[in-house]
């Protein structure tokens, strides 16, 4: 996993609430053994029509969101199943960063583990972006070190998000690795728990 | 300050805490499937890794699994994950009710049924309606595939502590009225993100009148409402129901264990973040109409109209909802025609939904227009419908008699609701293309899916039941 310390790239706008994750990538597409080749079927049954082809209607088809890295969406935005396949496909269709009002667990902790990032801002703040997206091709930088985003127009907002989680992100960790440096505390842990009483 | 069965079971599951980190937790059992689990195998395998405790993971197949003929698999990818989890289990050592095993079912089924599931612990599984576990006083949730590979290879997670909420019900259900209807009218009540970023503890005396196959209902779609987890306290239901279970633990020891679990109780004056009261006596079956779970009303009233939204988003889901339902804003939602009826999954497919649809089904006839089909959770509860004649009265009443598995809730094997058509659904969710591209789902309860199933629209079961008794 890679990790990012500022981004600058073009955001999307997907003003919808409570989109799930059986919406993101949809169960048809989670047979596959592998984590990689999912940003293909990406918001699938709404990306294409029946016929397979491009829905011109669709948020992430239209032209001036072409080669977006950032997704500015609304509440709730991960809803439902748990499956990982979500954020694959997120970051394999390229996004690196989702800004929402608020984020449902599961996704948001899926997120952080494919070094994909969620950014959580006011309901007011992300409506800002939305209409700003929503009306032309629309950059903006996202500094993770610092929890700063900003657009060209003098807009900028300051962001949180646990500090363990940011390192982990920043600096692309190997987390199991690091779990296992503790070794030693989950054995004491299993004896206490597991003694005979 | 006293303290709730959440903290009570998270402190006690602490491995490593320090201060700017989530908490190291240790995870009791890890339940596993084919379908979120083969890229954490693969990454351990990349990295020379070993599962920790194959002894706390215990693995079946239920998503993609067929329900009619299990001797054929004809879709390939899915035979290729099936097949991928037994040799995953065989080279790490983990037992697996595989597709030929008598314990083989729904995960979320079986792990109580097994007796594995117990008060106290802490269960994940790589899939959200792990939440059904806490009906026996767990902390249960969902996770990744990430941290079912965390899990596989520590036998912990680093989680931050959720909120706490608190969901008292009191007072008596009505007639026609069940947990499913219990937790859809939450749901609806409260909205779909309710339970964001809390574990709630469901309490009160309807809940502890309950068995535990209704508080594994209620528990089941605790995610529904956004939460991490729900869980009921242990009480006597509890330790009869995991008493001479498999897994459980056996003759004395059982007795000991259980003076433990009566230590599971939330202090008299424990805090939580948020409190929510409800009335048994305002709720009544419920039917959803909509493409998410809080898009439920009760089956008397109509679909809300446009202008009763409380903004302009919510006005903007509720139009696009209709529209992928072919609904109209204030139509009956007795009015609904539907063409399927779905009994099974994880929130109803055990012995006792499978009883109370059949008491609605004994002796009457499927609506021509209806395809019906019923998919007990495991292979266990379909043999103890057998052994009760229930497989009769739903066959003869012309409903589809399956092997168990997930099936129609999400419709990954071949069981699948076609476009643009309604189905009367026992399971979880209503998402768009949730039971196949362009299905229509409504979620029920047993009995009301029963009762659709006859009328080939919906009716209220309560007046259906108190007819009954009167003749």
């Amino acid at each position: 996993m890679s990790g990012f310390k500022t981004l600058q790239g073009k955001a999307a706008a997907m003003d919808r609430a409570n989109v799930d994750t059986d919406q993101i990538i949809p169960k048809q597409f989670l047979k596959r053994i592998e984590k990689t080749g999912f940003g293909q079927y990406l918001f699938y049954d709404w990306r294409f029509t029946k016929e397979g082809l491009p829905n011109p209607e669709f948020e992430l088809n239209k032209a001036e969101n072409q080669g977006a890295s950032i997704l500015i969406a609304n509440e709730n935005f991960g809803c439902g199943s748990s499956r990982e396949h979500a954020p694959w496909a997120l970051g394999d269709y390229g996004f690196k960063v989702i800004i929402a009002p608020s984020f449902a667990d599961i996704f948001h902790q899926n997120c952080l583990k494919n070094g994909l990032l969620p950014i959580t801002l006011p309901a007011e703040t992300v409506e800002y972006l939305l209409q700003r997206a929503k009306k032309q091709p629309y950059d903006l930088k996202v500094d993770l070190q610092n929890g700063i985003i900003e657009d060209e127009y003098n807009f900028s907002a300051t962001f949180t998000i646990n500090e363990y989680w940011k390192k982990m992100l920043i600096n692309g960790w190997d987390e199991i690795e690091i779990t296992l440096q503790l070794e030693s505390s989950i054995s004491s842990f299993e004896e206490k728990r597991f003694a005979v009483q | 300050m006293g303290k709730s069965i959440i903290d009570k079971i998270w402190e006690k599951h602490v491995v490593h805490r320090e201060e700017g980190k989530p908490d190291l937790m240790y995870i009791d059992l890890h339940l596993v499937h084919e379908v979120t689990s083969p890229q954490a195998f693969s990454g351990l395998r990349m990295k020379n890794r070993k599962v920790r405790r194959p002894d706390k993971t215990f693995a079946t197949v239920d998503h993609n699994i067929p329900t009619d003929n299990r001797k054929v698999i004809n879709d390939p990818v899915a035979l290729n994950q099936m097949t991928t989890l037994e040799k995953n289990c065989l080279e790490f050592g983990i037992p697996l009710a595989g597709l030929d095993s008598p314990e083989q079912g729904i995960v979320h089924v079986i792990g109580p049924e097994l007796g594995l599931t117990q008060p106290g612990m802490t269960i994940v599984c790589g899939d959200s309606h792990t939440s059904t576990h806490g009906a026996f006083g767990s902390i249960a949730f969902g996770i990744g595939t990430s941290e079912v590979e965390h899990v596989l290879a520590t036998q912990t997670l680093w989680q931050s502590k959720p909120k706490t909420l608190k969901l008292e019900i009191n007072g008596e259900l009505k007639k026609g009225v069940t947990a499913k209807d219990v937790i859809l009218y939450i749901i609806a009540k409260n909205g779909i993100g309710f339970g964001t970023g809390h574990i709630i503890e469901y309490c009160g005396e309807t809940i502890a009148k309950m068995s535990m196959e209704e508080r594994m209902t209620i528990c089941n779609m605790s995610i529904e409402g956004g939460a991490k987890a729900g869980l009921v306290s242990p009480d006597e239901t509890t330790f009869a129901y995991l008493q001479g279970r498999k897994y459980a633990p056996k003759g004395a020891g059982f007795a000991d264990v259980v003076e433990n679990w009566k230590y599971l109780v939330s202090d008299s004056d424990a805090q939580y973040d948020k409190t929510i009261q409800i009335d048994a006596a305002d709720i009544a079956p419920m039917v959803s109409w909509g493409t998410n779970p809080s898009m439920t009303s009760k089956v008397n009233e109509q679909i809300p109209k446009l202008e009763e939204c409380k903004n302009e988003l919510e006005q903007k889901s509720l139009s696009r909802a209709l529209e992928y339902m072919g609904l109209q804003e204030g139509q009956k939602i007795e009015d609904i025609q539907i063409q399927h009826v779905f009994i099974g999954s994880c929130t109803n497919s055990r012995l006792e939904d499978l009883k109370q649809a059949a008491e609605i089904i004994r002796g009457k006839k499927v609506h021509p227009h209806v395809r019906a089909l019923v998919v007990p959770g495991s292979q266990q509860v379909k043999k103890q419908a057998e052994a009760d004649g229930l497989d009769l009265i739903f066959k003869q009443a012309g409903f589809e008699w399956r092997e168990s598995g997930c099936s129609m809730c999400l419709s990954m094997n071949n069981d699948i609701v076609p476009n643009g058509e309604h189905c009367a659904s026992t399971s979880n969710r209503n998402f768009e293309g949730r039971q196949g591209s362009g299905a229509r789902t409504h979620l029920v309860s047993p009995l009301m899916a029963a009762a659709a199933a006859i009328y080939g629209h919906f009716v209220d079961v309560g007046a259906l039941l108190s007819a009954e008794t009167v003749h």
